[in-house]
């Protein structure tokens, strides 16, 4: 996760709580998946951004997750093509193996 | 008048010394760790000459082997002994270090680059005998510094050094005393984009078969901004570089938009064409130091060879119709706007879908999709997947959302229709314009009929937008216009035949 967006997510859990956010991912690869579900949770693996060592333990979630929770029209406009191209099972699955390890917060989905 | 694609030219320039001192990511690291791991390592695991020129890839980007002939070639690449390979292809060629040394200073027009006199020699006996050497280059080749008086003005901060292994053969000096836009650092990025760039404008002019003076007009499509600390991307590099190139009959513009450059400078390259006002339109990219080695740093955790070590160039000549040459159909160009939507599939739709569309035209009347070209071998390790394979399959869902082919027709799409990427990762030089060589040769050849060049770039980098940009255009087959008849021999006859045509033509569409 590039260190402009560990900075942005480590001021708004800051600024609103931890169990006030939720972080999304959209990752098209499921290990570039893991890297940021760990750098929201147990901290940034890399140890290169502002997320090193800092433990947010934040709920992350795969878009992929949130089909119920999306209105059908804008899912169809905007996501339903990535379905047919990625591998939503391996991303889901490579997500929630690490949320149920490492957050500390979580939402009803 | 109907805009071809004349000809492509196609280089490489193999730079392990710049990567590791001045790409950007290691740069840095030199600056913050310089004792660390990754870079003694990058130094010590970097390719010979000898390997870069027999990595598939690079023999697909200059033009000796095909992008089929690379999918049937088992991976890893990097480890491919048995592969026949050349230096020179139908496209352009690969230069060591050494030779680009000197057409860094070929590019040079204000003393900026010292190359050490024995060092110098060395690049005149090898650069002189090359068929895209001028004589003028003999001149500003100049003669040489002694190693004292470089490594002085390096010892002094004025001047950032050039190695060649581990030895200093020359340098690039501060051209202001604190302007940062003149120091060594950008002046050898810009210089570099520059000499790159006079190697495939030569090239391309000499693939056509062409004289210099023959070019009316040169656009610059990279990311590098030329200026000083009043105007720092004043620009004008496309007039730098046709000078060099003996272009006496052109001027040019710098054209930008972060990797989408190269595609949307065809599309205006091809407009001037047609609209009459120049009949020889180049479209050149230089190569980018910043990114040489941007991904090293997991090449190298991964026990991998880095391997962007290679600066790439790429130059296009966009013509009026010679009844030849592959024609670029703007009747239909596939812009992504400001009100398109920032989605994969509000990109894919914007630059693929609607411009088919537009001309009556299915996902399956096109035989080759060319999106970001990049080297999977490059960006898999880094984490950023296989980078064309991901758009193919983009386009392939498309068509199925589409009802174009069925959802177990997409595999048998994406590798009929796909291209595996072959292109370094120099930003703008992947996004989709490689292709144009072996798109120009394969419709010559009767092989394709129409292939989709397709260029996006990430202006989010810039902080101004957030916004991406694209531009997509169809390279068709030279199919012969209808000859028109002359007004005084226009016969009620000819006139119904059309109308009638033309009616079938509407009922058809209104059946499909």
């Amino acid at each position: 996760m590039d260190l402009e967006n560990q900075g942005r997510i480590k001021e708004i859990a800051e600024k609103y709580g931890q169990d006030e956010v939720v972080v999304v991912l959209g990752n098209a690869d499921p290990g570039g998946a893991e890297v940021f579900a760990e750098t929201v949770t147990i901290g940034d693996p890399s140890y290169a951004g502002p997320l090193a060592g800092v433990s947010l333990g934040l709920p992350v979630y795969h878009i992929f997750e949130l089909k119920s929770e999306v209105d059908p029209s804008v899912w169809q406009e905007n996501i339903e093509m990535m379905e047919l191209v990625l591998d939503v099972e391996g991303l889901i699955n490579s997500i929630k193996e690490r949320r149920e390890k490492y957050s500390r917060y979580s939402i009803p989905v | 008048m109907r805009p071809v694609v004349k000809g492509v030219a196609l280089s490489l320039f193999h730079v392990p010394t710049l990567m590791a001192y001045y790409g950007n990511v290691p740069y840095y690291e030199r600056v913050f760790k310089p004792d660390s791991e990754y870079l003694s390592k990058l130094t010590s695991t970097a390719r010979t000459y000898d390997e870069v020129v027999k990595y598939p890839p690079n023999q697909v980007f200059i033009g000796n082997y095909s992008p089929e002939d690379l999918r049937k070639i088992s991976r890893p690449w990097s480890v491919n002994d048995n592969f026949s390979a050349n230096r020179a292809g139908e496209f352009g060629e690969i230069f060591n270090e050494l030779e680009f040394y000197g057409w860094l200073k070929i590019a040079d027009s204000f003393d900026l680059v010292w190359l050490e006199k024995s060092f110098l020699a060395r690049v005149k006996e090898i650069l002189s005998g090359h068929s895209l050497f001028n004589p003028s280059d003999l001149k500003d080749l100049g003669e040489g510094r002694d190693l004292e008086d470089v490594k002085n003005e390096i010892n002094k901060g004025n001047a950032i050094p050039l190695l060649c292994g581990s030895e200093i053969v020359g340098s690039v000096r501060n051209a202001h005393s604190y302007d940062e836009n003149l120091k060594g650092y950008p002046l050898l990025e810009k210089l570099s984009n520059k000499a790159s760039a006079i190697v495939v404008l030569r090239q391309v002019i000499n693939n056509c078969a062409m004289e210099a003076k023959s070019i009316d007009f040169v656009i610059e499509s990279s990311e590098e901004a030329v200026g000083d600390m009043f105007q720092p991307g004043g620009g004008d590099l496309a007039k730098a570089i046709a000078e060099k190139a003996q272009c006496v009959n052109a001027n040019g513009v710098d054209v930008r938009a972060f990797c989408a450059g190269p595609a949307g400078a065809v599309v205006i390259a091809s407009s001037l064409v047609k609209s009459g006002l120049f009949k020889n339109v180049a479209v050149i990219g230089g190569g980018s130091i910043p990114k040489l080695g941007m991904n090293s740093r997991e090449h190298v955790a991964k026990g991998l060879k880095p391997l962007e070590d290679c600066l790439g160039a790429v130059a296009i000549l966009i013509s009026e119709d010679d009844g030849v040459s592959p024609v670029i159909n703007l009747d239909s160009v596939g812009r992504h706007k400001v009100g398109t939507g920032s989605s994969p599939q509000a990109i894919t739709t914007a630059l693929v879908s609607e411009p088919l569309k537009k001309l009556g035209l299915s996902f399956s009347d096109v035989d080759k999709y060319a999106p970001e070209l990049h080297n999977p071998e490059i960006t898999e390790p880094a984490g950023a997947g296989d980078v064309p394979l991901a758009n193919i399959k983009m386009i392939a869902a498309l068509a199925t959302m589409q009802g174009e082919i069925k959802r177990e027709q997409m595999d048998s799409f994406i590798v009929e229709r796909g291209i595996v990427g072959f292109s370094p990762t120099q930003g703008h030089i992947p996004s989709g314009v490689p292709f144009l060589g072996w798109a120009r040769k394969e419709i010559l050849k009767g092989n394709w009929k129409r292939v989709m060049v397709i260029g996006k770039g990430s202006l989010f980098l810039a902080r101004m937008t957030n916004l991406a940009e694209g531009f997509s255009f169809l390279v068709e087959k030279n199919e012969p216009l209808r000859e028109l008849p002359q007004p005084s021999t226009l016969s009620r006859e000819y006139i119904r035949e059309v109308i009638i045509e033309v009616l079938q033509e509407i009922s058809g569409n209104l059946g499909g």
